[in-house]
C-alpha cells in the first residue's frame, strides 16, 4: 500500500483538525485535498508567468500560451490521448458532457433517433442528454443494473439493438464505486455504429486511463477530483470528430474571421474555446497529474481497492450496515446505509468526529430509485487515507448508532 | 467500540424526543378531502414531504404528512401537525415565523411555549446545513396557503 501518512504531509489542507479530532477526508468522490506543489504551481504562474493566451506577442503573454499549452499535452500524455489538439479544456466533467451534446448531438441527432444512458449515470451524463431528446424528439434509453450494482449486459444489449446514435455511461460509478468493462462496453456500441461518450470523472483520478486502448470516441473528466484545482477539466475526443463538429460556445479564441454577420472558426480544440481560459486550471491540473504519477496510478487503484476492502469488511460487521455495490470490480468508493439512522444524521455526527463523508443521492437519483432509497452515506478514499482512517468511520459510525439508541431487527 | 459518551452538543441535537418523533410520527398519512395540499423537496439532499390540510372557517381541523428524509426534518414535521391541529391559519403562520426566528438563534423563540415540542429542536440552530431540514415541512406549509391566497 501507498504510505499514506506521508502522502497527507504533503497536503496543507489535512494537517488541520475539525471539532478537535484528526480531519479524517472521505469524501474524494465530491472533490479532492490539493497538494502543496499544485498550490506552488497556481501561485507560481500567477507570479511569473501571468498574461492573456494565444494574444500577445510580447514575452510574457508567450510565455503564459506556452504554460497552457505544456499543459494541454500533459493531459494527452497522462490520458494517452490521440493527439494534444483532441485535449479541450472545459470546466470538468459536466461542462465536457455539455459540449458533446450542444456540438456533437445537436448537430447529428435527428428526430427517432436513440441515446443510451445507464441507470447509474451522474445527472450530468444524464440531464444534458434528456434536454437534447427533448429538443429533438429523439428517444432516451436508460440501461439497468443488476442487482450488485454493475450495468445489466443483456439489457445493454437489448439498448443497442435500437442503433442508437449516441452510447453514454460512466467508467466508475460515483454512487457505487463500480468499475464498468468499459472497453467491451465500447466495442459492443461501436458495433451498431454508435459514439461512445464516457463519464470519466471517476475514473481518471483512480486507475490508469488509456483513451486509445477504450477506443471511446469521447472522454470527460474534471482536475478537482485528481488534486487538481476547481474549474479545471477536459474532454478528450478524437481529432477527426472534433474538427466536423460545430462549436459548442462563441466568442474570442474561438474564431478564425469575423464579418459583420458571419464568421469562420478556429482549428480543434482551440474552436471549443470561446473567451479567456482557466490557465491557471490547466497550470495547476497538470502538477496534480505530475504528483499522481510519481505515486504511480496503479498503486493508487491498488491502495484504494484495499481500503474499500477493509471498509466493506469493517462496516459489514456492523448489525444494521447496509454496503451497496458489487463486491468485485469496484474503486473506493463505499455506499452504505444503518439501519433507520438517516445519512445525513450520520454525516452530522461523523462530523464532530472529524470526518467527512457524503450524505443524499449523489447526483444520482434515478440510481436511488433503483435501490429504493432516498439517501445512502458515501465514504471515499484517496491516496491521503489509511486503515486507520477506516477504522475511524466505523468506531465513529457505532457511536451514531448508540446515539440513536439504534436496535437491529 | 467505543463506549465513550457522545459528544454533548450531539446530545442537545438529538434528543430523545425528537428520535420518538422521528420514530413515532404523529399525523402521518393522507387526508381524503385535504383542502390544502403541497409537496416539497430539498433538491440537495433529496428530503421530501407531502403536507395536506384540511381548513374550514379559517381553522385548520386536520392535516397529515407522507416524507422521507432525515431524524430532523420527519420530527419538525411530525412535531408542527401536532401542534397544528385546531390553530387558525394566522396563527399557524404565526409560528411558522416563530419556528424560523428558534431556527436562527433567538433565544426568545426557543423559549416559546407555543411552540411545543418543537423548542426540542432549537439545538438545529447550531448546525447551519441542518436548518433547511428542520424548515422544510414550514416551508411546505407557508407554501400550501400561498397556493391558494
Amino acid at each position: 500500500m501507498i504510505d499514506a501518512a506521508r502522502c497527507r504531509a504533503d497536503f496543507p489542507l489535512l494537517q488541520g483538525q475539525e471539532h478537535g479530532h484528526r480531519l479524517v477526508y472521505l469524501d474524494n468522490a465530491a472533490t479532492t485535498q490539493k497538494p502543496q506543489a499544485v498550490l506552488d504551481a497556481i501561485l507560481d504562474y500567477y507570479r511569473t508567468t501571468n498574461a492573456n493566451v494565444h494574444r500577445g506577442a510580447y514575452g510574457l503573454a508567450i510565455r503564459a500560451t506556452e504554460a497552457y499549452e505544456a499543459a494541454r499535452e500533459r493531459v494527452a500524455r497522462f490520458l494517452n490521448a490521440w493527439a494534444p489538439e483532441g485535449v479541450v479544456f472545459t470546466r470538468g466533467t459536466t461542462e465536457a458532457i455539455n459540449l458533446v451534446a450542444g456540438a456533437y448531438g445537436r448537430a447529428n441527432l435527428r428526430q427517432g433517433d436513440t441515446v443510451v444512458v445507464t441507470a447509474m449515470d451522474h445527472h450530468s451524463n444524464l440531464v444534458p442528454w434528456q434536454i437534447l431528446c427533448q429538443e429533438k424528439g429523439a428517444a432516451l434509453r436508460m440501461v439497468e443494473i443488476t442487482e450488485d450494482g454493475r450495468i445489466d449486459l443483456s439489457d445493454f444489449g437489448q439498448a443497442l439493438e435500437r442503433q442508437p446514435k449516441i452510447v453514454a455511461f460512466p467508467y466508475v460509478s460515483n454512487s457505487l464505486g463500480t468499475v464498468n468493462p468499459a472497453a467491451q462496453l465500447i466495442r459492443l456500441a461501436h458495433a451498431v455504429g454508435a459514439v461512445v461518450v464516457v463519464d470519466g470523472a471517476q475514473s481518471t483520478p483512480h486507475l490508469k486511463v488509456d483513451v486509445q486502448a477504450l477506443d471511446c470516441d469521447f472522454y470527460a473528466c474534471s482536475g478537482h477530483k485528481m488534486l487538481g484545482p476547481m474549474g479545471s477539466g477536459a474532454l478528450v475526443a478524437k481529432p477527426a470528430l472534433l474538427e466536423v463538429m460545430p462549436p459548442y460556445h462563441g466568442g474570442g479564441e474561438m474564431i478564425s474571421k469575423v464579418w459583420d454577420d458571419h464568421s469562420t472558426y478556429n482549428t480543434i480544440p482551440h474552436k471549443f474555446e470561446a473567451g479567456t481560459p482557466n490557465v491557471e486550471g490547466a497550470v495547476g491540473l497538470a502538477a496534480a497529474i505530475d504528483y499522481l504519477e510519481r505515486i504511480g496510478l496503479d498503486a493508487i487503484a491498488e491502495h484504494e481497492q484495499a481500503l474499500a476492502k477493509a471498509a466493506i469488511e469493517r462496516l459489514s460487521q456492523i448489525d444494521g450496515v447496509v454496503v451497496y455495490g458489487p463486491r468485485g470490480h469496484r474503486a473506493g468508493v463505499v455506499s452504505f446505509t444503518y439501519g433507520d439512522v438517516h445519512p445525513h444524521d450520520i454525516a452530522t455526527i461523523l462530523d464532530q468526529d472529524g470526518i467527512c463523508i457524503r450524505a443524499g443521492h449523489h447526483c444520482t437519483q434515478p440510481l436511488m430509485r433503483r435501490l429504493n432509497v432516498a439517501a445512502t452515506a458515501r465514504a471515499s478514499f484517496y491516496l491521503y487515507n489509511d486503515l486507520e482512517d477506516v477504522e475511524a468511520l466505523a468506531t465513529s459510525l457505532v457511536k451514531a448508532g448508540a446515539l440513536f439508541g439504534y436496535v437491529p431487527a | 467500540m467505543d463506549t465513550s459518551p457522545p459528544e454533548p452538543k450531539l446530545s442537545a441535537l438529538y434528543q430523545e424526543l425528537i428520535l420518538d418523533h422521528y420514530r413515532r410520527p404523529r399525523n402521518k398519512g393522507t387526508l381524503e378531502h385535504p383542502t390544502y395540499a403541497v409537496s416539497l423537496n430539498n433538491p440537495l439532499c433529496g428530503d421530501e414531504i407531502d403536507l395536506q390540510l384540511l381548513v374550514e372557517d379559517a381553522v385548520i381541523r386536520d392535516v397529515r404528512f407522507v416524507g422521507r428524509g432525515c431524524s430532523i426534518s420527519q420530527a419538525s414535521a411530525s412535531m408542527m401537525t401536532h401542534l397544528l391541529k385546531e390553530k387558525s391559519v394566522p396563527q399557524a403562520l404565526t409560528l411558522a415565523g416563530r419556528m424560523s426566528a428558534m431556527m436562527q438563534g433567538d433565544d426568545a423563540a426557543a423559549k416559546d411555549k407555543a411552540l411545543g415540542d418543537l423548542r426540542a429542536l432549537a439545538g438545529v440552530a447550531k448546525f447551519p446545513v441542518r436548518i433547511k431540514c428542520a424548515l422544510l415541512p414550514w416551508n411546505a406549509l407557508t407554501d400550501a396557503f400561498k397556493s391558494r391566497a
